[in-house]
């Protein structure tokens, strides 16, 4: 009796895809208009960010000379205009603190950061989810009772402090995994085995962060949908447990979370800047960092560009698979 | 093989913008360099230089011979090329003001580098152990955010393989390295910014050594197979006494407060023992020390020059003088944890005497508009000449010139003394130059230097002999005991 998905509505799914994409045109323009415009408000100073702890002994006409080259001193509207213009023609400009062109900055890091990002997102979905349907079952049950504990407690752990934790547990105490890195520290060739066992850490802590907020969201979805009629009434029918869990409570128990998968995205690039850090992860979180507190604007510019379309298409994918899910919402936002 | 941990990242591996300006660089050569002593001694140069025209004109003899890591044989273009860019207005070089004074540089012939200056600049050779740079690769690319920042080459005894941003830079030892090829084959630094992060890192085996702060090194006091390598250092930290505040401008406040700080407290608590008192930038164990101006914690006499002076103490315990309060802001930078807690020891020391600290931190931005009226946690330290600190902290013509001079300091014996030191003559002269300074620094304190803080670090115990170079405040890569790493031996 499990339904069958009818063919994919491809038709209305695209049209939805490219109103978003329409819309995120002006939601872009804006955002980096208004990082323009908070990066020229900070009190950070381009001119001595750029000269670090050399501008500390720098004379006032260095100083000055530097801030004239780099262009701090020129009003932020005429210069995002211009990182506007030069950005739809595919530059990106220049980034003065990292000495490179932002397009090399963001092509160097960002596949490592989206690996790191994605493995840690699909487990933390496909773990959490399973952990919420097996909690719901057996609500008040022990495994139950351990798992909301844990996802509670971890819900509050800084990735900080577990990724210390986890770097002195495994790498130190037992020894078995890697403590930082993308590949073995002596090495200088990147091969896929060393990648794939420097990324265990990292990433199940970053899905270890994320892994809370699924296993609560699909544990009450999936417990208030075995309480709801169509369930009792296909318990009633004699069907077996698993086809009531799976066909029917977990689809409805599971849009709550679809929902989630778009809001949490923002959360996910925070946590992956500082698991990046603890576990010297070559990714796009140290250029974050650095970017901010420099007010190094073209840079800054571009990295807001990614996350705003990484919250975007967060969203966007959500709503698409909520359409799937439940066909009464459709594909009209 | 030698894999070591850092702190911190270069920005750039650029010698044009600052990278390795002091030496160390690894890729690069300048065209003299340190030994362990500090000592010059020749490198692209075959020896040091000639100095005439009243120390106005410097000449270097170039090696022959040398070629960069692309093949390319080293000329002595590539000595003014290197130059010329740095004090080109365009090249964003925050350290460019460390050549001010360079007139000219031009080359004679393949082999002799001539450099005129400005003014007669008696440590002007310790500044040419500046990197040299191939003309043929650098030049014709945008010099700010060029390749070349990332993909260096240079005359070195190592040649980078690879650099991943945020992770670690590797490289290889240069077969054809004019000083004969190190016997490390394999360099790498990795980028370890949390300290507990690298000391775990170096306990696991991954490091080989690394830098850490003295209470985690102590984690390796008991490890047979790991060395404890403490670096001197003339890396201090003093309080900036304003002179344009009524407070801090006073002489017998600055006298008062000299006196009253217990600088050997400091040094261990803050530091762990890690480091010494310090008096001025020039340590007390330099060669330029000026003797007998060590100052005594003594907080009895401070209290009676405060007292003589006309600081009476108030109800509260805080001392007036005319209606005005001994009351003053120190300033740190906001998240320096060593600053914080130096500020915060000063402050303590200094309402024992009656005169009231406020510690207040924030960024640069925000201290450096209020430097003329407040007190600053000031950090700094070159050790290659005397010159180079306390030229910058105490000369009155820099007063309050970007990060020079933070006191305002405006002594005249000084500043004569300052002028006599860096004209020349011989070693004798500029120490007697120096020790006048001291001394009136000493009699006239408008900052109160508070400690030298030691570099420590941890390495495997598998090399003879490994020394450190005594460090300035900005260490990166070129400091700690690989300085020298392309001259290790393995122990067996």
């Amino acid at each position: 009796m499990t339904p069958r998905p009818a063919a994919l509505p491809w038709g209305p799914m695209a049209r939805m895809t490219g109103r978003r994409l329409l819309a995120a045109v002006p939601v872009l323009a804006v955002v980096t208009f208004g990082v323009f415009a908070l990066a020229a408000a900070s009190p950070f100073d381009p001119a001595r960010a750029y000269a670090g702890t050399a501008g500390l002994g720098a004379r006032q006409d260095v100083l000055d000379q530097l801030s004239d080259n780099l262009g701090a001193d020129r009003p932020f509207a005429a210069r995002w205009w211009d990182w506007l213009l030069s950005a739809l023609t595919g530059d990106l400009g220049r980034s003065p603190t990292l000495r490179q062109p932002v397009a090399d900055v963001i092509g160097e890091r960002l596949g490592w950061s989206v690996l790191l990002c994605g493995v840690a997102f699909a487990v933390a979905v496909t773990a959490g989810t399973a952990l919420g349907v097996l909690t719901a079952r057996r609500p008040g049950r022990p495994l139950d009772r351990a798992v909301t504990a844990l996802a509670y407690t971890l819900e509050a752990a800084p990735p900080f402090w577990l990724g210390l934790l986890a770097v002195w547990f495994f790498a130190v105490h037992l020894g078995v995994l890697p403590a930082g890195g993308l590949t073995d520290t002596g090495s200088d060739t990147v091969t896929a085995g060393q990648v794939a066992s420097h990324l265990v850490l990292p990433a199940a802590v970053l899905a270890f962060t994320q892994l809370p907020w699924f296993v609560l969201y699909v544990r009450q979805g999936v417990g208030d949908a075995l309480r709801e009629d169509p369930v009792r009434g296909a318990r009633a029918r004699g069907l077996s447990e698993r086809t009531v869990l799976l066909g029917h409570a977990l689809r409805s128990g599971l849009l709550p979370v679809l929902t989630l998968v778009g809001s949490r995205v923002p959360e996910l690039i925070t946590g992956a800047l500082l698991v990046e850090t603890v576990f010297s992860w070559p990714g796009i979180a140290s250029a974050t960092v650095e970017a901010a507190t420099k007010a190094d604007f073209p840079l800054l510019a571009a990295l807001t560009v990614l996350a705003t379309a990484a919250v975007l298409a967060g969203n966007l994918l959500s709503d698409l698979l909520y359409g799937l899910a439940d066909p009464r919402v459709g594909f009209d936002g | 093989m030698l894999v070591v941990g850092l702190a911190e990242e270069p920005e750039t591996l650029s010698p044009l913008l600052g990278y390795g300006k002091d030496g160390n660089s690894k890729i690069f050569d300048g065209l003299l360099r340190h030994d362990a002593a500090m000592r010059l001694q020749p490198a692209l140069a075959t020896a040091l230089p000639r100095v005439t025209d009243d120390g106005r004109t410097y000449t270097y003899s170039l090696r022959k011979g040398v070629t960069f890591s692309d093949g390319k044989p080293f000329t002595a273009k590539d000595v003014v090329f290197t130059y010329r860019t740095i004090l080109d207005e365009k090249t964003n070089n925050a350290a460019k003001g460390e050549l001010d004074a360079i007139d000219q540089v031009t080359a004679q012939g393949d082999d002799t580098v001539v450099f005129s200056l400005k003014y007669p600049y008696a440590p002007f050779a310790e500044r040419t152990v500046l990197p040299i740079v191939p003309e043929h690769a650098a030049a014709g690319q945008d010099v700010n955010t060029g390749p070349f920042n990332t993909t260096p080459i240079g005359t070195g005894p190592y040649v980078l393989t690879g650099w991943s941003k945020g992770e670690k830079l590797t490289f290889k030892a240069n077969p054809h390295y004019w000083g004969g090829e190190p016997k490390i084959k394999k360099l790498t630094m990795a980028v370890v910014k949390d300290d507990d992060v690298r000391a775990t890192r170096l306990r696991t085996g991954d490091l080989d050594g690394a830098i850490l702060p003295p209470e985690l090194a102590k984690g390796f006091k008991g490890d047979k197979s790991r060395t404890t390598i403490t670096a001197r250092t003339t890396d201090f930290r003093g309080v900036t006494l304003p002179t344009g505040n009524k407070v801090t401008g006073d002489l017998a406040v600055r006298r008062a407060l000299d006196l009253a700080v217990d600088r050997q407290a400091m040094v261990d608590t803050l530091l762990e023992g890690a480091g010494r008192a310090g008096y001025g930038p020039v340590p007390t164990d330099s060669p330029w020390f000026a003797k007998g101006t060590e100052r005594p914690h003594d907080l009895e006499k401070a209290k009676k020059l405060l007292d003589d002076a006309g600081w009476k103490a108030g109800d509260d315990g805080v001392r007036e003088k005319d209606g005005t309060r001994a009351a003053f802001t120190l300033w740190y930078p906001a998240g320096d944890k060593l600053r914080e807690e130096h500020a915060l020891a000063f402050a303590a020391d200094a309402k024992k005497a009656g005169v009231t600290v406020t510690v207040q931190s924030g960024t640069w931005e925000v201290i450096e508009p209020r430097m003329k009226d407040d007190a600053v946690l000031a950090g700094g330290g070159n050790p290659a000449d005397p010159d180079f600190d306390l030229y910058n902290l105490l000369h009155s013509s820099l007063a309050l010139d970007g990060f020079n001079n933070m006191a305002a300091y405006r002594n005249p014996d000084v500043d004569k003394a300052l002028e006599e030191g860096r004209r020349g003559g011989d070693q004798a002269a500029r120490k007697a130059a120096y020790d006048t300074v001291q001394r009136g620094l000493a009699d006239n304190p408008g900052y109160v230097f508070l400690t030298h803080v030691d570099h420590v670090y941890v390495v495997k115990d598998a090399w003879k002999d490994l020394t450190t170079q005594v460090e300035p405040h900005d260490h990166g890569l070129g400091a700690g005991p690989w300085w020298n790493a392309e001259d290790w031996q393995p122990k067996q």
